[in-house]
């Protein structure tokens, strides 16, 4: 295994560990915690094939990196206020009790618990 | 093996004396193998030995100074004058029994006071002490120092979150609100230096502050209209950075005790002084390096006969004095006037500040280049604190209960 | 493949997975954050000195912190009593798992793309700051905007409604 494929089979499990946080973990928070590895997994790609890449003075794998960063802290910081303000509504910051949209206003028993 | 050693002491005196590269003639004594690792170590010692030991000095002096302003004697029981009081301090900490509360997360309760200590000896390994002696020598220094500064945020709250106590808790999010405010202003205030030097190496930013051939006086950044705002704005984010007195709200022992490390006792309790007074050290060290020269002189001829480094240690006595000072002298802040500082005054102040050396930048050290930067500066702090922090807002003291919601 | 850079994987990979899987929030928080500084080392050891330290300033001063306050002021803070994962979990474990077959066997079939001959870059921050400032810089601005859109935006969001009267909170 070359440096590259390390750095990118690095990053493919990184990005499925946090697509498979993103998709069941009940805590709206951790599902962001797995947004934010996914694009970390992308910026990993980005630097592995600047830097083990035939181009490496062009520095466009770490410009992009730079951008993604600037991207992703925007990002958090939205995303949480929307979990702070969704908290201040519904009292909750887990996803499966935020169902209003399927017009169920009762919880079933087994969610309550 | 007598070679080695006298190579040792000729390495030693190279330093003490101001010779570049004082590791030359004793590395290749080394086995081969063992090169890269003693000179890492002989770069380390120093910082791990200096800086402790100033702790130790630090502790006995403030506490002395303190009892001066307030009219007591302070520490003077153990040894001449009480200057050993450190010692005793020493051997009570390190003999205390460690509690731990029983509620606490053991693991997290642990690992906090190590993840406050080991940052801050980190930044000191970027900073210049002397003409040739700054250990870790990155183009992005100051980016390495901030970065690394950072991670004592997350080690407070770690303390406080682990600890299982409300005191604790409430010193930890003050913490942490506190010095996430003010490390923008903190930021802002050093990049009016990195702009003006172009560089974010901080011997290079030293360098940029020699004096010239023709020069008396030395080109220090605090003698400009920008370098001043600039070295007023960092010591006062510095100081509120660092957690001290007037900023002292996260330990406010009148109110939350001693805030996030109340729960902490014996060597682990060290360990968090120790860290806050090297934090306080290391912000000192980068105030030197950045606005007060470094370790130049302040007069030119003075290079020649004094050591460099002495120039800069003597700085940071200095420095460390006027925080013991206003430690002495200025009552806590509350909190919401803790935030409007931070966010209406100084957040503003050191964007201007920016644009000043942006000025300073391009009309250079002209009597134009003085007067507008001089002007706009002296303007805007007053009109900021006239306008956005109006002082003569004083009325009925209104109470506002947890639990009554937004008035 | 270096050792360094070995170990570096496995404190990612054990971060990423502790964080996701673990009962405490505030420890997943924390598990996050070493798998952040984790990347950041690999970063470094690549040679992207800037980078790497920007991540270690973004992501564990800024994204770390606000992830732990969001954690405590939506009262997160004790051990989560409910159950943790979807009741479709067996689901979502299956999509990653078969995105990650997808992706590595894809990896390792098809030719290496590396180059050899490839030395240790090493920009210097002049050089960054150069392509950030000249060649990037309409990037850079509209970054800029994007970021305090985004900083105002955030603020407006979690701005409690002051005409509303709030519930009780239970």
């Amino acid at each position: 295994m070359t440096e590259l494929q390390f750095h990118l089979s690095l990053s493919a499990l990184l990005f499925c560990v946090g697509l498979a946080g993103v998709l069941i973990r009940r805590n709206v928070i951790l599902a962001l915690v797995g947004i934010e590895f996914m694009l970390n997994a992308a910026n990993l790609n980005f630097l592995a094939y600047w830097r083990y890449g035939s181009r490496t003075v062009s520095m466009d794998g770490m410009m992009f990196v730079v951008f993604s960063i600037a991207v992703a802290a925007a990002e958090v910081a939205v995303g949480l206020a929307l979990v702070i303000a969704l908290y201040r509504r519904l009292r909750t910051a887990r996803l499966d009790e935020m169902q209003s949209l399927k017009g169920c206003t009762e919880r079933t028993d087994d969610e309550r618990s | 093996m007598m070679e080695g050693l006298r190579e040792f002491c000729g390495m030693i005196w190279k330093v003490l004396s101001d010779q570049p590269d004082p590791k030359a003639a004793f590395l290749p004594l080394v086995p081969e193998a063992w090169r890269v690792e003693v000179s890492a170590l002989l770069s380390v010692l120093p910082i791990l030995m200096v800086f402790p030991a100033l702790f130790a000095l630090t502790t006995v002096l403030e506490r002395k100074g303190l009892g001066r302003i307030q009219n007591r004697p302070g520490p003077n029981r153990v040894g001449p004058a009480g200057f050993l009081q450190f010692a005793a301090d020493g051997i009570k900490t390190l003999t205390k029994e460690d509690v731990v509360p029983r509620a606490a997360d053991r693991v997290l309760h642990f690992i906090a006071p190590l993840a406050l200590v080991v940052p801050v000896f980190l930044t000191f390994s970027v900073l210049p002490f002397g003409r040739n002696l700054v250990p870790l020598n990155l183009d992005a220094g100051l980016l390495f120092f901030f970065a690394v500064g950072a991670s004592t945020e997350l080690a407070i709250f770690m303390a406080g979150w682990a600890s299982r106590n409300k005191y604790s808790l409430l010193g930890a999010l003050r913490g942490i609100a506190q010095m996430v405010s003010y490390e923008i202003p903190l930021i802002l205030s050093t990049l009016s230096v990195v702009m003006v030097a172009g560089t974010m190496s901080l011997p290079a930013i030293v360098d940029a502050q020699a004096a010239g051939s023709g020069d008396l006086l030395s080109r220090w950044h605090v003698f400009t209209p920008w370098g001043f705002a600039g070295f007023l704005l960092f010591l006062v984010a510095a100081c509120a950075e660092a957690n001290r007195a007037p900023f002292d709200l996260p330990e406010g022992e009148s109110e939350i005790i001693a805030g996030y490390y109340l729960e902490y006792s014996g060597f682990k309790f060290a360990l968090f002084f120790l860290g806050e007074y090297l934090g306080l050290f290391a912000a000192c060290g980068l105030g030197i390096t950045l606005f007060l020269g470094g370790w130049h002189a302040p007069f030119r001829f003075m290079e020649a006969w004094v050591p460099s480094y002495l120039w800069f240690f003597a700085k940071l006595a200095g420095l460390v004095a006027v925080f013991i000072w206003v430690r002495g002298t200025l009552p806590r802040v509350r909190m919401d006037q803790l935030m409007n500082l931070a966010w209406k005054f100084m957040l503003p102040l050191a964007l201007i500040n920016l644009f000043a050396a942006a000025l300073w930048h391009f009309l250079g050290s002209t009597p134009a280049g003085w007067a507008i930067t001089t002007g706009l500066l002296v303007v805007s702090y007053w009109s900021l604190g006239r306008i956005l922090m109006p002082p003569g807002r004083i009325g009925r003291r209104v109470y506002r209960y947890a639990g009554e919601g937004p008035a | 493949m270096s050792a360094l850079n070995l170990l570096l994987g496995i404190v990612v990979l054990t971060g990423a997975v502790a964080a996701l899987s673990l009962r405490n929030l505030v420890h997943c928080a924390f598990a996050s954050i070493g798998a952040f500084l984790g990347l950041a080392g690999l970063y470094l050891h690549m040679g992207a000195e800037f980078v790497g330290l920007v991540q270690i300033l973004v992501y564990v001063g800024a994204v770390g912190i606000l992830f732990v306050f969001a954690i405590l002021l939506t009262r997160g803070g004790g051990v989560e009593e409910r159950p943790l994962f979807s009741t479709s979990w067996l689901c979502g474990v299956g999509v990653a798992g078969a995105l990650a077959l997808v992706l590595l066997s894809g990896l390792f079939k098809g030719a290496d793309p590396s180059d050899p001959a490839a030395s240790r870059p090493s920009p210097t921050l002049k050089q960054v700051g150069q392509r950030l400032m000249v060649e990037d810089v309409l990037a850079l601005e509209i970054m800029a905007l994007l970021l305090t859109v985004a900083s105002i935006g955030a603020i407006v969001i979690a701005m409690p409604e002051p005409s509303r009267k709030e519930e009780d909170p239970t």
